[in-house]
């Protein structure tokens, strides 16, 4: 038991450091020359392709018309590719205090979760973690940061690249 | 109580052979008949501090520096607590005092000290330490309190802070809250990879130890008010979870068996439960664990965030924070549950709510207009005074005597990082606490006994 959990939060990590690395590197956009090399229904096509997060307004949990599409895509590329489960991480920015924000996390990560639940992704395929305001992606000091890090992302269990 | 009172104040987590005994020196000099002439009143605003002289105590047996680090330790004590202004050792006119000889008050009212702590540290042949201190009325001429001690070399630091507290109790008639520690998490690394340890050190920074490696995400560490033990959220399991930590033995357990993720817990004040809250969805509620028969209760059951739980010092009372009303504000509900009362009513969010052991007041954390402030309120929510504010203050936890708070500071940016302060209740006297990293969720232990 134990055991699997620490290979599923290995896999976890690496998808996460990627995000991460894209974020750093480019925000939002495709990084030019990858798109190319991306083998279809890998880690890297989820998170190049379709897009693996979904951004929030300042204490709040309700997605905008872009988050809807982004899960929506998710939905229909989890459908295809029947064999991943997900953990949906839910995160808040830096300014809130912290068990709040723990809350405000996990309840972003619902959101999501039942958007992609509407759209037919069994439920038994999802996890949810909050990670509060703990796992920031972007450390400056201003609201583009702070709005980067509101986020809710999807992550495949057992990806590979 | 003429004659010598004996008693013993044991130190848990440490071996037997190092038990400190005290012992009230008997009252060789005149009694002091009259109120004495030093007091202070902390219940004030903005308090002068209270000049105290307090030559390096004498030694014998060769332990002259053991002897001058702990009258530096009960200096920076009484110090940082913002009554006393410890004066300039230079300025003495009377030098080399014995701690058995009545000390010459002209000299010492020269200098204007109302205050003067005499001591002396002697090595026993059994290796032991002998320590004595009398602090001295300077106006009024009198011993006010003579206190021996015996205890091994290594104590030395609690030693002192001991001696700070007998002090500080005998000049404010408060219990004082010097010889304690305060556990909190220690971070490391960069601002979006961070590698937080759970730590434990003395009230004044003195003595850092590591409780956890670093391994998992480790947040909200709270002390037992009754055993070694604190509970704490750790994102080592399954799910994240509340875990109770033995800092003694370093054994760890999960608390409870929750279907989701725990969270924010914090001890009722006789340590016999955890209070926490428990995500179900996109609502957290307020649980309750019975810490020996392992029975869980519910407390609230709304379509909110109802988190932050902390006990009355009664233990009839829970102050929490919920968003149930739209934002973060402050609730009081009896400790069964049941229907809450909204205290906080002023323009912005609250949070982290905690009682005071006093019972008279509840601290918090305040967001208005993109700064953080803490602040405290009295149960019924009224009386809000606002006692520091900047970028970002958060999660105030109590001294033992409820006159201070220790809370953590944020810096912006990605160089930026939490540190550990404290405020007295007047607002007036902040300090940091060093710490050898970042650190947050600071927690005060109980006075130590």
């Amino acid at each position: 038991m134990l055991k699997r959990v620490n290979a599923a939060m290995g896999a976890r990590w690496i998808a996460v450091c990627f995000a991460a690395l894209l974020a750093a590197a480019c925000a939002q956009t495709k990084p030019d020359g990858l798109t190319g090399n991306v083998k279809p229904g890998t880690g890297q096509d989820f998170v190049v392709n379709v897009g693996d997060r979904v951004f929030f307004e300042e204490d709040k949990s309700t997605l905008n018309a872009q988050g809807q599409t982004t899960l929506a895509n998710q939905a229909k590329w989890l459908s295809r590719y029947s064999q991943y489960t997900i953990t949906v991480e839910g995160h808040a920015d830096e300014r809130g205090t912290r068990q709040y924000n723990i809350a405000l996390g996990a309840r972003r990560a619902q959101a999501a979760r039942d958007y992609l639940v509407s759209q037919g992704v069994s439920a038994s395929r999802i996890k949810t973690i909050s990670y509060g305001k703990e796992r920031p992606v972007a450390v400056c000091n201003d609201n583009s940061c702070w709005s980067q890090n509101r986020r809710a992302v999807t992550v495949l269990n057992n990806a590979t690249n | 109580m003429r004659g010598i009172l004996k008693a013993f104040i044991g130190l848990r987590g440490l071996a037997a052979s190092t038990r400190l005994v005290l012992f009230s020196i008997a009252m060789v000099f005149a009694q002091s008949s009259a109120q004495a002439l030093v007091e202070i009143d902390i219940t004030q605003g903005n308090i002068e501090p209270l000049p105290i002289a307090l030559p390096s105590f004498s030694s014998e047996g060769g332990g002259s520096k053991l002897a001058a680090d702990m009258t530096s330790v009960i200096a920076a004590d009484l110090k940082r607590s913002g009554l006393f202004n410890p004066l300039d050792p230079a300025s003495f006119i009377q030098k080399n005092m014995s701690v058995n000889s009545t000390p010459r008050f002209g000299d010492w009212r020269q200098i204007s000290a109302q205050a003067l702590v005499t001591g002396t540290v002697i090595k026993q042949p059994d290796g032991r330490l002998r320590a004595e201190f009398r602090l001295w009325d300077v106006f009024a001429a009198e011993q006010m309190l003579g206190q021996q001690f015996y205890t091994t070399p290594e104590n030395w630091r609690r030693l002192a802070h001991i001696i700070a507290d007998a002090i500080y109790e005998r000049l404010t008639g408060e219990k004082g809250y010097f010889d304690t520690r305060i556990v909190f998490v220690d971070e490391t690394g960069p601002k979006d990879k961070r590698v937080k340890r759970l730590a434990i050190m003395d009230q004044d920074g003195a003595n850092v130890r590591y409780l956890t490696r670093g391994d998992d995400l480790v947040l909200t560490p709270r002390f037992s008010p009754s055993r070694q033990e604190i509970t704490y959220m750790s994102y080592g399991g399954a799910d994240p979870s509340v875990y109770l930590l033995n800092i003694e033995t370093g054994q760890r357990e999960i608390v409870g068996n929750f279907p989701g993720m725990t969270f924010a817990p914090r001890f009722s004040p006789d340590g016999q439960s955890v209070v926490m809250s428990l995500q179900q969805g996109g609502n957290a509620n307020i649980f309750k664990m019975d810490l020996r028969s392992r029975r869980t209760t519910r407390l609230t059951n709304t379509a909110a965030i109802d988190t932050s739980p902390s006990y009355s010092p009664d233990g009839r009372q829970i102050v929490f924070e919920s968003d149930r009303g739209g934002t973060q504000q402050l609730y009081v509900m009896n400790a069964n549950g049941g229907s809450a009362q909204r205290i906080s009513f002023g323009p912005g969010r609250y949070s982290t709510p905690v009682w005071s052991p006093r019972g008279d007041l509840i601290a918090f954390t305040k967001q208005h207009q993109g700064r953080f402030m803490i602040g405290v309120m009295r149960p019924d929510g009224k009386g809000e005074r606002i006692l520091t504010e900047g970028y970002h203050n958060e999660g105030p936890a109590w001294s033992p005597n409820g006159r201070v708070l220790v809370f953590f500071r944020d810096t912006p940016g990605a160089t930026g990082g939490p540190q550990v302060w404290t405020v007295d209740l007047t607002g007036y006297n902040e300090q940091r606490v060093d710490t050898p990293a970042f650190a947050s969720d600071p927690s005060w232990s109980p006075l130590i006994n």
